[in-house]
């Protein structure tokens, strides 16, 4: 009954909104997935080099447990949406998924990283855990502001991810103000944002995934994992296009 | 400004501290709080489909600045009237005895609030959120929590405008001295302490990291100044504050912060948002009262003080009365609020989260609220032998210690 409701409701408020991204089931959050700055050094990667090297730089949530969480997480399904869409290039994704660790844990790590693996685009995820800890939202956004210069200095396109939507800790993690304060300083900052709390509260209400669910089984979160992964290989060729996204005006 | 270091008899007081006369206090005042308390309530439902209606989604201020402000003029112009009577030791007490009320209630939602938690804790169970079980960490070293908690350096979600309005009392004799007696520098220090504190920084430290989520050293600023504007602070004013200029630019500004918040919801109207004034105006921060929230107040403030006059008829009404009998019971029903607010998202979250039952369970919400004020009425009246809440039709002999 809640998801026929909230399906019908969705359906009400979001019909005729166009989508481009293959799988029906991940697609009706596409327009909550939409390149706003343009990714030039991936650009330059994908037309000369014809390959493409990701580093994603997480926590948690940029994995799934299990001996075979790694291949269904959103990583590796990135890799193989990303292999689909740019035929001919090279594409590999590295993932960087650590544990409980905020902004500033992660830009601590970025340089010898980043010497390391020498990204093309870096996915930067990260402000569940600073919202755990109620890190200061100012210094949460200087963390933020600190990465994105270091990453572009070592020659590293960005995209940031910001937290998941979670219904049943909402009443505890306050999440919102980080997924916020991400918007602004990749508008300042003018780097792409993968809205993960949007998309996933989306998906929420529509009744695409149930979010509320107990359960022991990877399926779901597979699942998730899985139109992450599509959504934003969608958006990555999209700030990658010549002519998708005019350069310098973010929106 | 004309300054009184003691009150000269010949001097008539400014009419809210022209006690006792019965009709004094102002029901519109009462109307509003008993709004913002509703306005609370339903906010603090996450994903609630009712909370459109409420004012946070029309311009920059919500429905915390609002019952900060009231309960700064209600406080004033109640204690002011005991300090102008019985002297700043009584009044003090008094106020004191309202901050340990308050205290209590905090710690009793929290004890709510932790049973919510360690429920959720035991069947929350998901490979999906992994990252979101770190959050229950804290119930490992219960003793750490309860005592952050009493200390109130840990408040969670949503119960983070009790703390501030204790401290906001604690300070209070010394704040209702100075507006009794140098109105106009118990203003400039209130405005240079939020200068300050912006500029350098300073909050309440929280546990485990981080400050207090409504910073009381900025949002004292609103408290202050709704307890200036109680004890007669726009009269001395003059023709400023009825000046038809201030109404236009209070309209002005309004909106303009109706169409910024168009953008928030409909991302598209973005691009005719200039980049320059993104830069200049956000983050609009709650935390430390940003000034366009604390002026979005001050013109909603004038534009409804003018369209409202104190005794337009229907605040005497049926229709009124809800919400005017919420507002005098203010620390209940906030209180209750709070509460409710936790039982209606727990049951959205773990029953049903269709619409029908956000609709139910908002409208059960105030429901209860009204039910319980007008129980409490009905307490104070018939069985404390208190001054009677104003009925419909009555004459409205609202007695002005009611509530602060």
């Amino acid at each position: 009954m809640r998801r026929l409701l909230a399906a019908l409701v969705g359906v009400f408020t979001y019909a005729g909104i166009a989508t481009a991204a293959e799988d029906q089931t991940c697609a009706v959050a596409a327009h909550l997935a939409e390149a706003e700055a343009p990714l030039p050094r991936v650009a330059a990667a994908i037309r000369e080099a014809r390959e493409l090297s990701i580093l994603v730089i997480g926590t948690s949530s940029s994995t799934l447990p299990g001996p075979g969480g790694a291949k269904l997480a959103f990583p590796a399904r990135l890799e193989a949406a990303l292999a689909a869409k740019l035929p001919g290039v090279a594409v590999r994704v590295a993932a960087e998924a650590i544990p409980r660790r905020s902004a500033t844990d992660m830009v601590a790590s970025f340089p010898s990283l980043l010497a390391a693996r020498k990204p093309t685009l870096a996915i930067w995820q990260t402000g569940t855990f600073d919202a755990i800890r109620g890190i200061d939202t100012e210094s949460f956004a200087v963390s933020l502001e600190n990465g994105i210069r270091i990453l572009h200095e070592a020659g590293a396109d960005v995209v940031v991810m910001n937290p998941q939507f979670s219904p049943r800790t909402e009443a505890m993690i306050a999440t919102a103000p980080y997924a916020d304060t991400m918007r602004w300083v990749a508008i300042q900052q003018e780097v792409p944002l993968f809205d993960r709390s949007a998309v996933m509260r989306h998906w929420s209400e529509l009744g695409t995934f149930d979010l509320y669910a107990q359960t022991k089984k990877l399926d779901t979160a597979a699942q998730v994992h899985d139109c992450i992964g599509q959504l934003l290989a969608q958006l990555i060729v999209q700030a990658a296009k010549p002519n998708g996204v005019a350069s310098g005006d973010p929106r | 400004m004309q300054e009184r270091a003691t009150r000269d008899p010949s001097v008539p007081l400014p009419r809210p501290l022209a006690a006792p006369a019965p009709s004094a206090r102002d029901l519109r005042l009462d109307f509003f709080r008993g709004l913002a308390l509703w306005f609370i309530f339903l906010d603090h439902i996450p994903r609630n489909v009712v909370n459109w209606v409420t004012i946070r989604n029309y311009g920059f201020s919500d429905a915390a600045e609002v019952f900060v402000f009231i309960s700064g003029y209600t406080a004033a112009f109640v204690y002011g009237g005991i300090m102008l009577k019985r002297g700043f030791l009584v009044s003090g007490a008094r106020i004191w005895k309202r901050a340990w009320t308050v205290y209590v209630a905090q710690i009793f939602l929290f004890a709510v609030f932790m049973a919510e938690v360690s429920y959720v804790s035991r069947t929350f169970d998901n490979p999906l959120f992994l990252e979101e079980m770190n959050v229950f960490e804290f119930l490992r070293v219960p003793d750490v929590m309860l005592v952050q908690a009493f200390l109130l350096r840990y408040t969670p979600v949503f119960m983070d405008v009790l703390p501030l309005y204790i401290v906001l009392l604690l300070a209070f004799p010394a704040i209702l001295w100075m507006l009794l007696n140098r109105p106009g520098l118990a203003l400039a220090i209130s405005v240079a302490v939020y200068a300050v504190s912006k500029a350098f920084g300073w909050n309440f430290p929280s546990y485990p990291s981080g400050g207090w989520f409504f910073n009381p050293l900025a949002w004292q600023l609103i408290f202050v100044f709704g307890a200036w504007c109680g004890t007669g602070g726009p009269a001395r004013l003059g023709r400023v504050a009825q000046s038809r200029l201030l109404l236009w630019a209070a309209v002005a500004y309004l909106a303009f912060a109706f169409l910024i918040v168009l953008t928030w919801y409909f991302p598209a109207l973005q691009v005719y948002l200039p980049r320059w004034l993104a830069t200049a105006m956000y983050p609009i921060d709650k935390t430390n009262l940003d000034i366009l929230r604390f002026l979005h107040f001050v013109a909603l403030a004038v534009v409804v003080v003018r369209l409202v006059p104190a005794d337009a008829p229907w605040l005497r009404s049926r229709l009124a009365w809800p919400a005017i009998v919420c507002g005098q019971h203010s620390l209940e029903i906030f209180c209750l609020g709070v509460f409710l607010s936790f039982a209606g998202h727990f049951a959205i979250v773990e029953i049903s989260a269709s619409v029908l039952a956000q609709v139910l369970i908002s409208l059960t919400g105030v429901a209860i609220m009204i039910a319980s004020a007008s129980m409490f009425s009905w307490y104070k009246r018939s069985i404390e032998g208190k001054g009677p809440g104003p009925r419909p039709k009555s004459s409205g002999a609202a007695s002005a210690g009611a509530e602060a």
